[in-house]
């Protein structure tokens, strides 16, 4: 989220798209409530099913999953053509007016520089035009029609009412009620918030479906404003903390990226990380990132980081393709190519797409290591639990071990919320059994195998022996200990460079990020954590909920990172001269001699407004990008893309249906399946009443929503002749799911391309472990493809087909695994079923 | 008299004098049925404060616990609810949150390390020694078969590929770093977190 949770209260506005707020995260769509009874904002949702969030909207429309670009499209040629965006914010804090390269071109659904064979660009047209010294030439009169704002204009006129209709199947009034309320947020001093989530990320153009909506924001000047902003509702506890801190296969801590083969030298490594300011006087500020890299280097290696060893580069490992995501790691398990495999707190048996894929991956490995406070599928993937798992266990080779853990309420220590909070929590109970938390398992692992290693060597052990593990019990790292490495600290005595007055003891906390070095003289292990855990103590344990003019800040509630600012790009929340755009809600403004307000400037605190500094310091331009240059994969501009499995033809450029830029292994394309034999449009989702694949553990839980179904419109079951409650065979090309249907009002069939569209709604929560009732899993279904850029599944838009049937027998329903006679062993008990 | 709902429940339970009783509003009979109640349960329970481990709302959260922490006591979860100062939540749950408790004492929970040996059809309880033994030991068996230390171009890569990780996405930051430190440390690059899904 780039604003809090209770700053939703301050939009006029609440658009949402891409997510089920009111059931997935009901705590914070308490605040939407609050926007429309305290600041009479109205709310807007988009989505393939009448949600419940939905039941309070002011306006609902229904849409075609996989379809959001085209929706987000037409939107923004609305905004274009009707000159309802907000002119000053656009000319100034967006590269509207930068001029892009002769060679970038758009045809028949390619950009320019498209590779087949490889599925991939060649992204150099993708960038502005420059001038002698190096900067990007503008025209602030948009006369230059390569002006980033007319290519834009140019690019989404296809994307007419008509055709965002024919593609979405949205009935076109809805659709422009939709447009005409949220153009009202152009205004200066109103703002529209989005809130999205998992319905935009989990599609082949998931990226670009999050970046559209972002461009529409900067059309109507919402980023960086109370009440506006970008909110990506995350999903799990400390999602955000495992991202923030690169637990991803190309990510180094605070938005670093890990080393490639190309970059054969730290300098090499370096040349692509100098972020040159690309407009006169902008701060760019990665280009600080030697001095995070070094520090982190620091933080990881100690001494054995110097400046002779380039701060130990080659100690970290090189990627030798864009990443080892998910996908590829099951594809290279079920190639055999992989023979061990550590799940921590996971389940991808439940949790990744194509179960059957990644049933037989499992069961490739030679070792697989599960963690978890729960008894999970993963786990247990070798045993025969019926055909919700079949299995052989005898033909299985893999070494399995389950390992018990805590769970949050037997540990120290801080999660980051959706909002970027860092809030400490603190252990009430003792763990069961013999349960370990995560640090003490993970430091006997190391433990081990550094005194292996010790002992008898092997290959290159020198990053493992080097590694800093100071902590006063090796054997169980203290949380407050680990905590103060993320933030930092000095190594020797730190002196302002320009001055020379002392800034820093040796061994002091860091107070900010702005205090690292590049020399070796600090280290931090993930510099946008520093500030959180200084001198002045644990900040992330703070508990002030004062709110000056409750604007829902509470900047003494925890920490948020980046330098505990709670609404990012918040310079943008004035206009040039600094006066705030919105004079009710004004979050910094200039008052002469620096920046003021209720939130952390997210600038320079005293940089004038006379010196033009755009107010989106990462970027080299200083302004948001309308024009992503070469940083998504598929385009520097959103394209509407059909899903991988679609009923429908690309009526834009029926020769490029998919996303050209999307990875597909070959093994994958043959199990995509036609509409010819899977008609319907599959989607997955979440219920309010449990979380993931746990709560199906929880008693609670477990009675309010007991076993699996799908979600079905009136009209489909009518056509199948399918009762409410009836039984039915849910098939793709992957696989099938046998349960119950729930005919529906809230899915009703779509016009899309004048041909009626159906979708099947399949909550997740179901597997063969827990005191709910077995299940299959809704990814029994699903496909396994992913986005261009991040490679997250496309749970959201896939094909099946579906057909009544009868109850299954017992012997299939009944709880636990079988017997080598196929027996389910609760049954051979008697009196159990 | 201004108690708070915590407050008034701590007073009472504590067996408050008949005096003040009646102060509260309580007759004589009242005062006799006050007397005859069991104690209030989280009375003697210890407060702590913590996060919901579901979604990323993060709600506040109070967790009442048994026992005093003292070296002989096991202390155990007996009652969850919305943490009515955080700024967020400001005390209320959702139909996950408000069934925490159930996921704390889930009979799925796990107690005990176990192993299912290669083609084994059953698991087989095991001592942690044994098992972080044989995962350390098959670790490096397998790193040291197929760590890629350079490229075909020469290249200093020390890579690991063939052993991958998934990390939790509800473990803390700190648990989240020291795997960190350790995967890639290992030359890990087959290392990724529920983010991706």
């Amino acid at each position: 989220m780039t604003n809090t949770w209770q700053d939703i209260k301050n939009a006029n506005v609440v658009i949402v798209m891409g997510g089920n707020a009111a059931e997935a995260h009901p705590c914070g769509f308490k605040w939407v409530v609050e926007a429309k009874i305290e600041n009479k904002a109205k709310l807007i949702v988009v989505d393939p099913r009448f949600t419940r969030t939905a039941s309070v909207a002011d306006v609902y429309a229904p849409i075609r999953p996989g379809t959001d670009i085209a929706f987000l499209s037409g939107l923004m040629r609305y905004l274009l053509t009707n000159d309802a965006i907000q002119h000053e914010y656009v000319r100034a804090y967006t590269n509207a007016s930068l001029i892009v390269k002769d060679g970038f071109a758009f045809e028949d659904g390619l950009f320019s520089g498209y590779n087949e064979e490889k599925r991939s660009y060649d992204k150099s047209s993708w960038d502005y035009e420059l001038d002698e010294q190096g900067y990007a030439k503008s025209d602030d009169t948009w006369q230059n029609p390569r002006c980033v704002i007319n290519l834009l204009k140019s690019h989404v006129d296809r994307y007419t009412p008509e055709m965002v209709s024919r593609i979405c199947g949205t009935p076109q009034d809805k659709y422009l009620e939709i447009c005409k309320l949220i153009a009202t947020t152009s205004a200066p001093d109103k703002a529209l918030t989005s809130l999205f989530a998992l319905g935009w990320t989990q599609h082949s153009v998931g990226a670009q479906n999050i970046r559209a909506m972002a461009m529409v924001q900067l059309l109507l000047g919402n980023i960086g404003v109370a009440g506006g902003g970008m909110n990506a509702l995350r999903g799990h506890s400390n999602i955000q903390g495992l991202t923030d801190i690169g637990l991803l296969s190309a990510s180094l801590p605070g938005y670093m990226n890990m080393p490639k083969d190309s970059e054969v030298t730290f300098d090499k490594y370096m040349e692509t990380k100098l972020f040159k300011p690309l407009r006169p006087g902008q701060t760019s500020y990665w280009q600080n990132y030697r001095k995070f890299f070094v520090s982190f280097q620091k933080a990881m290696f100690g001494s054995a980081a110097t400046a002779e060893n380039n701060w130990a580069y080659d100690y970290l490992p090189k990627l030798d393709v864009d990443g080892y995501d998910i996908l590829r790691a099951f594809e290279m398990m079920n190639n055999k190519q992989m023979n061990g495999y550590i799940c921590q707190g996971f389940n991808p048996m439940q949790a990744f797409p194509d179960r059957g894929k990644i049933r037989r991956g499992l069961s490739n490995l030679k070792y697989l290591v599960v963690m978890d406070p729960l008894d999970t599928e993963t786990a247990n993937f070798w045993q025969d639990y019926g055909p919700q798992n079949p299995s052989k266990p005898t033909e299985i080779q893999t070494e399995v071990f389950q390992l018990p853990t805590t769970c949050f309420a037997e540990e120290n220590g801080t999660l980051v919320n959706s909002a970027r909070w860092l809030q400490w929590h603190w252990k009430a109970a003792d763990a069961p059994g013999l349960a370990k938390t995560d640090l003490w398992i993970i430091a006997g692992l190391y433990n081990r195998m550094k005194a292996m290693y010790a002992k008898d060597g092997g290959a290159f052990p020198d990053a493992l022996l080097n590694l800093t593990w100071t902590y006063a019990d090796p054997h169980e790292p203290e949380p407050e200990e680990v905590a103060k490495e993320m933030n930092g600290r000095a190594l020797a005595d730190v002196n302002d460079p320009a001055t020379g007055a002392p800034l820093l003891k040796a061994g002091q906390q860091l107070d900010a990020f702005a205090q690292l070095r590049d020399d070796g003289t600090t280290m931090s292990g993930c510099w946008i954590f520093a500030g959180s855990f200084t001198d002045k103590g644990n900040m992330t344990a703070r508990r002030d909920a004062t709110d000056p003019r409750e604007a829902g800040i509470a900047p003494n509630w925890a920490w948020a990172w980046p330098a505990n600012r709670r609404i990012l790009y918040n310079r943008a929340s004035a206009n040039p001269e600094g006066k705030a755009w919105n004079p009710a809600k004004p979050v910094i403004e200039w008052n002469g001699s620096k920046w003021v307000g209720v939130d952390v400037p997210d600038y320079g605190p005293t940089v004038k407004p006379s010196d033009s500094v755009g107010p989106f310091i990462m970027n080299q331009e200083g302004q948001a990008r309308l024009f992503a240059r070469g940083l998504m994969n598929e385009g520097p501009f959103p394209e509407h893309y059909e899903p991988f499995e679609s009923p429908s033809e690309n009526v834009l450029h029926p020769k490029v249906k998919n996303n050209p830029a999307a990875r597909v292994f070959a093994s994958d394309k043959e199990h995509m399946g036609a509409s010819a034999d899977f008609p319907y449009v599959g989607t997955t989702y979440r219920l309010t009443e449990h979380f993931h694949y746990w709560t199906k553990h929880s008693l609670i839980n477990a009675i309010l929503q007991p076993e699996e179904f799908v979600e079905i419109g009136e009209a489909l079951a009518k056509e199948k002749g399918i009762e409410q409650g009836g039984w039915v065979k849910v098939s793709s090309k992957r696989g099938q799911v046998i349960c119950k249907a729930f005919v529906t009002k809230r899915i009703k069939p779509l016009m899309v391309d004048g041909k009626p569209t159906h979708v099947i709604g399949c909550p997740i929560h179901w597997g063969f472990t827990g005191v709910a009732r077995k299940g299959y899993g809704a990814n029994t279904l699903t496909p396994f493809v992913g986005d261009a850029n991040t490679n997250t599944p496309e749970f959201k838009a896939f094909l099946l087909n579906i057909e009544k049937t009868s109850a299954p027998p017992a012997v299939d329903v009944a709880q636990g695994p079988r017997d080598a006679q196929g027996v389910p062993k609760s049954l051979t008990k008697v009196g159990s079923l | 008299m201004d108690l708070s709902r915590r407050g008034f429940i701590k007073l009472t339970g504590a067996g408050l004098a008949v005096s003040s009783m009646g102060a509260l509003g309580f007759g004589s009979a009242g005062t006799a049925l006050a007397a005859s109640v069991r104690p209030f349960k989280l009375t003697a329970a210890t407060e702590t404060r913590n996060t919901c481990t579901y979604c990323s709302v993060a709600c506040g959260i109070l967790i009442y616990s048994q026992g005093d922490r003292a070296k002989n006591v096991k202390s155990s979860v007996i009652h969850i609810e919305g943490d009515p100062d955080h700024p967020v939540n400001r005390g209320t749950l959702c139909p996950k949150g408000a069934g925490l408790l159930d996921i704390v004492r889930a009979p799925g929970r796990l107690t005990v390390p176990k192993y299912r040996a290669a083609g084994a059809t059953e698991w087989k309880e095991v001592s942690w020694d044994f098992a972080l033994d044989r995962i350390a030991t098959l670790m490096k068996q397998d790193r040291d078969a197929n760590f890629i230390a350079k490229n075909g171009a020469g290249t200093t890569v020390n890579r690991w590929n063939t052993t991958g990780m998934l990390a939790a996405s509800a473990a803390s930051n700190e648990a989240a770093y020291v795997t960190f430190k350790w995967a890639r440390a290992l030359g890990m690059v087959t290392f990724d977190n529920q983010a991706r899904v």
